[in-house]
């Protein structure tokens, strides 16, 4: 796959709030890719920027946010320079977003089968019987028994793991190349969550679809994801595959993050804590914003630190002074 | 050392009942044939924790763990059973006995913010209820809010603050330090840590932990994150669908699971050691507690279930030594 002009490649992406405040700088220069039929996992406590990310890609980011800066490379089409109607074609179309709460996809007064054939002939000229065809077809490929019923029904007769995976399907329609899912399973049982990641998994594999996967749950994306990008107040701290990143973290935050998650072999232990609160993005530390939390910190932290691969390719840290002895 | 059970519960329901509302009457007088729903949140529920031990509760929403958790710190009546503490029938106490008992049992709630009154300062928040029941003088009370926050390792300067002031992690030390403050014997958690952020759940969970050692405190520990109550916990008791399932000490129930419900609920944990993983999921929906499945409520769901399941519920049985669980293959062995 060398050469293979990546699904998506973000180019130093900067996307601010003029608030009345302040700026806030809630994206700082992210730059990732994602390859296709990779799933890439996005990890980060509340309010270090994931979903406004994922708002930047699909550029729906409302006022008084702004994409200010940077490239989103969509198949080499950069979308940060496309007008609406560009993208307003690419949504829903080549790159959909699915939501924490699916009832911001769905509509609630319309039937299941009213909402997708619109969708599907939004986007494309096909006669409501087949568009009919692709809609019971997307809810098979969910796993929602007996779907010739189903698309009579409303949403409020579903379950919230079944809503979710009607909202999963709609975002399948036209086959997208690209999916933004943000936190989508955060509220639903465990149970429902394992179908639903076997769903989004199976597509991937089996289609080539590319999957961003925004969550704060590690232990989610541990199984799920190729690859992993780790947030900290607007800026990708740490990121590299999967295995690299969890089983030999280089920046400190990350490191932090992974010691915090109870896991089977420390039963009983007591976990790791990360010390203090996140900053206020009105009002950042100087320098790396992790300093005043980091358990490393020294006089050369003051400075922003540039991104450096210490250890393997592929592995990136933003940070001077990396957990190296570990990995 | 005998452990006492600290409580214990004897074939515990709660039901809800649903009544129709107005329209609903309107449809019936027109010659519809709606009728109330009963919901069967908890149906004659065995339970006991010793005194010092950490009791996990696990299973799907709606499967009836915060009703359960309810009912055991005294908020809600029973609708059938018998509630003991320390050994005494409680089910039926008059009110000014009642509030005793519900002093020694505390429960502390999945939100922080909305079980903190935002209009007190932290200070009242604590210390209100302790000097109220006598526990302390109200000349006392301000060295007793400062030792209560110490405890939960905030700075006692803070006890002027709002609730709002304070981060989400904050706001939950300030919900414990409250409920620790009528020094109870029993704490029920009901996804206290849920509402946090990643890396102030591992504050929250430490704390609990120190609590425990310190004041040899007892937990009911509710969550559906089983990463978490595996953590916790000394005993875990699994629920589906407003019965136990299963009941185990952690460590056995995590390595041999008995009940096909809580293997295939293990199955689905997502864990960190996990890579690249397939998923597995569990076939079908969530049942209605309304309208739950015949005999055992799991055969829908069960890759195991014969005809016997769907006409006979399992009986929740001693299994192997301090093992429970109830299901019809355990006859066969
Ligand atoms: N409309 C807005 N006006 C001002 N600031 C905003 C606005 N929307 C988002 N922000 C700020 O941008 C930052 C990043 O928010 P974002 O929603 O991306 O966080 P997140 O990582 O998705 O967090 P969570 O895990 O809580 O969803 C936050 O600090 C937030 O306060
Ligand atoms: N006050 C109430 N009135 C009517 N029904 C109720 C009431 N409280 C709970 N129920 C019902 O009882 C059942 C059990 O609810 P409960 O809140 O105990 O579940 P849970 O296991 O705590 O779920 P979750 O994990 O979603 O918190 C549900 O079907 C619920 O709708
Ligand atoms: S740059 Fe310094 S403060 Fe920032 S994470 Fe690295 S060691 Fe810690
Ligand atoms: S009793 Fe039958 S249906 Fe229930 S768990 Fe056991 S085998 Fe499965
Ligand atoms: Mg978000
Ligand atoms: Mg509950």
């Amino acid at each position: 796959m060398e050469g293979e002009i990546p699904t998506l490649a973000v180019e130093g992406l900067k996307t601010f709030f003029f608030t009345k405040l302040g700026v806030a700088q809630a994206v700082n220069g992210v730059s990732f890719t994602v390859r296709k039929g990779e799933v890439v996992g996005l990890v980060g406590e509340s309010g270090s920027g994931k979903s406004v990310t994922g708002f930047s890609l699909i550029g729906l980011v409302d006022p008084p946010g702004r994409v200010v800066e940077g490239k989103i490379l969509f198949r080499g089409e950069d979308l940060a320079q496309a007008d609406e109607d560009r993208m307003r074609s690419l949504r829903g179309r080549r790159i959909a977003m699915i939501f924490q709460d699916p009832m911001m996809t769905l509509n609630p007064v319309l039937r299941i089968d009213t909402q997708m054939i619109e969708a599907v002939r939004a986007h494309e000229k096909i006669s409501e019987g087949d568009a009919r065809i692709r809609a019971r077809d997307a809810l098979v490929q969910v796993g929602i028994p007996s779907p010739d019923e189903r698309l009579k029904a409303y949403p409020h007769q579903f379950s919230g793991g079944m809503r979710q995976r009607v909202a999963i399907a709609t975002a399948l329609l036209h086959k997208p190349d690209l999916i933004i899912a943000d936190e989508p399973t955060t509220a639903l049982d465990v149970t429902i969550q394992g179908q639903i990641l076997h769903e989004v998994q199976k597509l991937c594999r089996e289609t080539g679809m590319s999957l961003i996967w925004i969550t704060h749950d590690l232990s989610v994306v541990a199984g799920l994801a190729d690859r992993i990008c780790v947030m900290y107040a607007g800026k990708i701290v740490e990121k590299g595959k999967i295995s690299d990143v969890l089983d030999s973290p280089l920046h400190p935050y990350t490191n932090g993050l992974i010691g915090s998650v109870p896991s089977h072999n420390r039963r009983g232990q007591p976990l790791a804590q990360i010390p203090g609160m996140t900053p206020s993005l009105l009002n950042l530390p100087q320098g790396c914003a992790f300093h005043p939390r980091c358990p490393r910190a020294g006089a050369s932290c003051l400075v922003e630190p540039d991104i450096t691969e210490p250890a393997k390719s592929d592995h990136q840290v933003r940070c001077v002074n990396p957990h190296l002895e570990t990995s | 050392m005998m452990a006492e059970p600290l409580i214990e519960l004897r074939d515990v329901s709660k039901r809800f009942v649903k009544t129709l509302d107005l329209a609903e009457k309107i449809v019936n007088f027109a010659g519809g044939n709606l009728r109330e729903e009963v919901v069967h949140a908890v149906d004659k529920v065995n339970l006991h924790v010793d005194e010092g031990e950490v009791v996990g509760l696990v299973g799907e929403s709606g499967c009836g763990k915060s009703t359960l958790g309810r009912v055991i710190a005294g908020i809600h009546a029973v609708s059938g059973g018998a509630v003991y503490y320390r050994g005494k029938d409680v089910t039926g106490l008059s009110p000014e006995k009642a509030k005793e008992w519900g002093l020694d049992v505390q429960m502390i709630f999945q939100d922080p913010m909305s079980s903190l009154n935002p209009r007190m300062r932290v200070r009242d928040i604590i210390g209100e209820a302790p000097v109220v029941h006598g526990i302390v003088d109200a000349g006392e009370m301000d060295n007793y809010v400062d030792d209560m926050l110490l405890r939960v390792g905030l700075d006692p300067l803070f006890k002027r603050r709002y609730p709002h002031q304070f981060s989400g992690g904050q706001r939950q030390r300030i919900g414990i330090a409250r409920a620790l403050a009528v020094r109870p014997g029993f704490l029920v958690c009901d996804e206290a840590i849920a509402a946090l952020d990643v890396s102030i759940q591992a504050q929250v969970i430490n704390l609990f932990s120190d609590l425990r050692q310190d004041l040899n405190l007892t937990y009911l520990f509710i969550s559906h994150d089983l990463g978490v109550v595996e953590h916790l916990s000394d005993r875990v008791v699994i629920m589906y669908l407003g019965r136990v399932v299963e009941s185990a000490p952690t460590e056995a129930l995590f390595d041999e699971p008995n009940h096909p419900y809580t293997i295939a609920l293990l199955a689905e944990v997502p864990r960190i050691e996990n890579r690249g993983r397939k998923f597995m999921p569990i076939k079908g929906e969530i049942p209605s507690p309304i309208d739950p499945p015949s005999g055992c409520h799991f055969h829908p769901r069960c890759p195991h279930a014969t005809e016997r399941c769907a006409l006979e519920q399992p009986i929740l049985r001693e299994v192997a030594p301090a093992r429970y669980s109830a299901c019809h293959l355990n006859d066969e062995a």
